[in-house]
């Protein structure tokens, strides 16, 4: 179904590309529960667990890399804050899982969580009601990082915040709240986060059969969160957030109320960010105020810049190259020059690669067989320029 | 200044200051009783020797300390051929211990006077209160002070004696509640005393004081007295709050001379030139290891010229930064103008590149940095305590704010580097090469970054990820004090600095950081351009 509605678009190598990848993650959908849990251990192509919590990491980073994607490549957003959205979307599905522990915590406490009886403390906090309920921390997931980012985009837009002026104050933005959690009072369990979860709806977060769900369902989230971002961006609102990427004040002068326009696609991105960190959680295991570090965001924009920005199938692509990379350097000896590697991807792919690697494919197939320019290509705004 | 020890005035005035006091006026001359305790000192017996550490403290000759040191450490010899007691100093030269001269050596059958464990107590009370008398106010005031805490009534005669003979009026203050202190402490000390020492432990006015008030006006005996107590405590308070203020104003400065340091180079470099360099907080690390690597070179070659190596490692800062700088400019940044996002990536690559190398060359742990003798140590001025490290901070960045001002504002570069700013295509066709001016303009911002490393290896802790923790605050400042505005940079470095400092006592300092942080993107909604925006044709440009 999906792929027919595909279908009806004309030929590009734009959508040839999202074709494929759809199919690859329609594909990933069957073979992960079968190789996985159908195969036994020890046989070929059975996919130890490793993998699957792996893969299910990497394609919450995919997820955030197309949120991201939606900002910055298709509307000249950078944002250095991402990784609030998604450590706040964490958080809340934290929150949830702290509240499932019940009784079998150290303290054993029904209430509260270990680190609040650590903490001396007589009562759960005002803003911890409501988690023990999957629905109620499903709502949150959407809401706090919905009004974070509502807030935040509503003021910065309005008062025309550009540039690496929004860069920094993104930044500025998510250092606050990195403080902010590592501070034991904020009773979100300081420096250590939240951990120990135990189950998870019923389920048992680390068993087999649960870790195969929830990639499932990550899957199933990276697709949709695509679909919906592609809808987004090929529609006449995202053609008007190219606008507003290329030129601006044109955009602006042609009459169309621009910062209404980026704050629109600054919250929907958030709220794909904050769904990405929910589902990073359970598969983890824990949540920190270290998940909130600029550093962070700083390392999800090169994921999209280094599949592409302004392709929605770059920016994933970006996020498995990128992390496969880091898994694969730091597990072993050569643990300690992975940022030398990181390092200088981030120098090499904005002077050598700036339309990414998927980028720049598109753009070679699209001239060898329409010769026309691909539409992935994305050169910085010449009004952009002075800044 | 007490004169100098040898001359007669001295020997007069400790003479006149031993008479008047009611305790000592029987006593003779002080040569009588270092005659008297030398005496004592060839019998050779430990009591004669307890009684000897006595006369030779109330003697109060200049060389008393002395022999009393030589004492503890062995050092002090007697002959009883020569009749004569001499003492040598640590470096072994000997001194006559009548008259307190050189002699070129003890006499030959000198023996060491013998001391046990409880003369050894009594040497070291005994230099207590010698120090009193010490002709160094440093060491009259510690001496001081240490009475003010321990509040011993065995003190008092010697005190008051040393606190009449004080010409210092500082350390006289000193004394005089140390006296007080002790006099409230003790039993014996008549109404009028205890009200009057009340009175002057006010005007200390410090937490010290406020401490011993609370006890008084708890404990003391007398109602006028814990009355007056009770009336220092509000004046006290009201004080202290003040001198808490202005305490904490100070720390804001020193806190805002260190936000200006970190941020100057980046207003340059993102000021004047749009460039946003996210490498910015490894050029101040590398100004740091520069320190770090000459202070281990003066150790190893010249520990003697200690003091000198910061003088070395602020213009070797300066060379390596801006040769980075330069480096990262010509290799890098300069393909990317006009494309500040992109810049902004791929300096913060440079920036993991940088601190992983020097992770790798100088490990992750903390590294030390000395400080030099000048930088070490604080004075007290209106009851605020001023470290010299921070006073030389303050200091030094306001230097080198000027000295950039006027680079920007007198030389011919200088010149250059506004013309290029204001409008690059008509400098470029009055002849300015702005590709090198481009160069330079980075090699100084990164260059003034490595300065900072070198005064911030004063205060923080040498470590690869020293950068990481100033780059956010030092676009901060810039962001918040206008683009391209050296002044805006300035008033916006204090402005944060005090502010953080003021808000510290009543939110904590990481919630006082966050309300600064959310005020500033507040800030930046009012004013997108911030405090100073540059106002006309160079906002386009």
């Amino acid at each position: 179904m999906i792929l027919k509605a595909l279908g009806s678009q004309p030929f590009s190598v734009n959508a040839a590309a999202s074709r494929i990848f759809v199919g690859l993650l329609l594909a990933g959908l069957v073979l992960v529960p079968v190789l996985h849990l159908a195969i036994p251990e020890g046989a070929p192509f059975h996919l130890p667990t490793y993998v699957v919590a792996l893969l299910g990491k990497y394609l919450c980073f995919a997820i955030l890399a197309v949120a991201l994607d939606l900002v910055w490549g298709y509307c000249g957003i950078l944002s250095l804050g991402h990784s609030a959205f998604f450590a706040l979307g964490g958080y809340a599905m934290g929150m949830y899982l702290m509240r499932q522990i019940g009784t079998r915590g150290v303290y054993a406490n029904p209430i509260l969580p270990d680190f609040m009886v650590f903490l001396n403390y007589k009562e759960l906090p005002w803003f911890w009601y409501g988690f023990h309920s999957f629905p109620f921390a499903l709502f949150m997931i959407f809401f706090v990082p919905g009004v974070l980012s509502l807030v935040f985009g509503w003021l910065a837009f309005r008062s025309r915040v550009t540039g690496v002026y929004l860069s920094i104050i993104t930044q500025a933005l998510t250092y606050a709240l990195v403080l902010a959690f590592f501070r034991n009072d904020m009773g979100l369990g300081g420096n250590n986060g939240l951990t120990d979860f135990k189950d998870i709806l019923g389920f048992t977060v680390q068993a087999s059969g649960t870790r195969t769900i929830l990639c499932m369902i990550s899957i199933a989230t990276l697709l949709a969160t695509f679909l919906v971002a592609q809808r987004l961006v090929n529609s006449t609102f995202g053609k008007v957030l190219i606008a507003i990427r290329d030129t601006e004040s044109r955009t602006r002068f042609l009459g169309y109320r621009v910062e209404n326009y980026k704050l629109a696609v600054f919250v929907v991105s958030a709220l794909m960010a904050g769904v990405a960190g929910a589902l990073y959680v359970p598969q983890v295991g824990i949540i920190n105020p270290s998940e909130f570090v600029p550093a962070n965001s700083i390392e999800a924009v090169i994921w999209v810049a280094v599949g592409g920005r302004g392709t929605l199938v770059g920016a994933a692509a970006g996020a498995f190259i990128v992390n496969f990379l880091k898994t694969w350097f730091t597990s072993g000896l050569l643990a300690p020059y992975w940022l030398f590697v990181l390092g200088t991807i981030f120098v090499v792919v904005p002077l050598a690669l700036p339309k990414g690697v998927v980028g720049a494919l598109l753009d070679r197939f699209s001239t060898k067989s329409t010769g026309l320019k691909g539409a992935s290509a994305m050169d910085e705004p010449a009004g952009k320029a002075a800044e | 200044m007490r004169p100098r020890p040898r001359s007669p005035i001295a020997l007069l005035f400790v003479v006149f200051a031993l008479v008047i006091m009611p305790l000592t006026v029987r006593q003779a001359m002080a040569q009588d009783r270092l005659d008297a305790a030398i005496e004592k000192l060839l019998a050779d017996s430990y009591p004669d020797t307890d009684a000897a550490v006595a006369d030779i403290v109330t003697s109060g000759a200049p060389q008393a300390a002395a022999m009393l040191d030589a004492m503890a450490e062995r050092r002090l010899l007697f002959s009883t051929t020569a009749k004569s007691v001499s003492y040598q100093d640590a470096a072994a030269k000997t001194f006559d211990a009548r008259s307190g001269q050189l002699i070129p050596a003890p006499p030959a059958d000198a023996q060491i006077v013998r001391v046990n464990n409880r003369l050894r107590g009594t040497i070291a009370a005994a230099i207590g209160t010698l120090t009193l008398l010490s002709p160094d106010p440093a060491k009259r005031l510690s001496a001081a002070e240490s009475v003010f805490k321990s509040r011993d009534a065995a003190s008092l005669p010697a005190l008051e004696a040393a606190m009449a003979a004080e010409k210092l009026p500082n350390v006289k203050r000193v004394f005089a509640s140390a006296r007080a202190s002790v006099l409230l402490a003790s039993p014996d000390a008549d109404r009028a005393q205890q009200v009057a020492a009340v009175a002057t432990l006010a005007e200390r006015g410090d937490q010290d004081a406020m401490a011993l008030l609370q006890g008084v006006a708890a404990n003391a005996a007398s109602g006028d007295v814990k009355q007056a107590a009770a009336l220092a405590i509000t004046a006290v308070e009201r004080k202290l709050k003040i001198t808490g203020v202005v305490q904490n104003v100070y720390y804001g400065l020193s806190l805002g001379s260190v936000l200006l340091l970190a941020a100057i180079g980046l207003a340059i470099t993102f000021g004047v030139m749009g460039v946003i360099n996210m490498a910015h907080g490894e050029m101040v690390m590398l100004g740091a290891y520069t320190t770090y690597v000459v202070q281990e070179v003066f150790r190893g070659y010249a520990p003697a010229h200690f003091g000198w190596s910061l003088a070395v490692a602020i213009p070797l800062a300066f060379l390596v930064s801006a040769l980075v700088g330069i480096a990262i400019e010509r290799g890098i940044i300069r393909f990317l103008y006009g494309r500040p996002l992109d810049t902004l990536l791929a300096t913060w690559g440079v920036s993991l590149i940088l601190q992983q190398a020097v992770r790798t060359i100088f490990g992750s742990s903390n590294k030390e940095v000395g400080a030099p003798s000048f930088m070490s140590g604080a004075f007290e001025i209106f009851g605020l305590s001023i470290t010299y490290g921070r006073m030389w901070i303050i200091i030094f960045t306001l230097l080198v704010f000027v000295a950039l001002l006027a680079m920007l504002k007198l030389t011919p570069l200088g010149l250059q580097m506004r013309a290029v700013t204001q409008n690059r295509r008509m400098a470029a066709s009055m002849g300015i090469r702005t590709n090198w001016i481009d160069a330079m303009t980075f090699a100084l911002g990164s260059g003034i970054a490595g300065i900072a490393g070198v005064a911030l290896s004063q205060i923080d802790n040498v470590s690869p990820n020293l950068g990481q923790s100033y780059i956010i605050d030092s676009f901060m400042v810039v962001v918040f004090g206008g683009v391209g505005n050296l002044w805006g940079t300035l008033v916006s470095a204090f402005a944060l600095g005090i502010a953080n400092k003021l808000l510290e006592p009543f939110a904590g300092a990481v919630l006082g950081k966050i309300f600064i942080l959310v005020a500033l993107i507040l800030f930046v909604q009012k004013r997108p351009r911030g405090l100073f925006a540059l106002k006309g044709r160079a906002v386009e440009a």
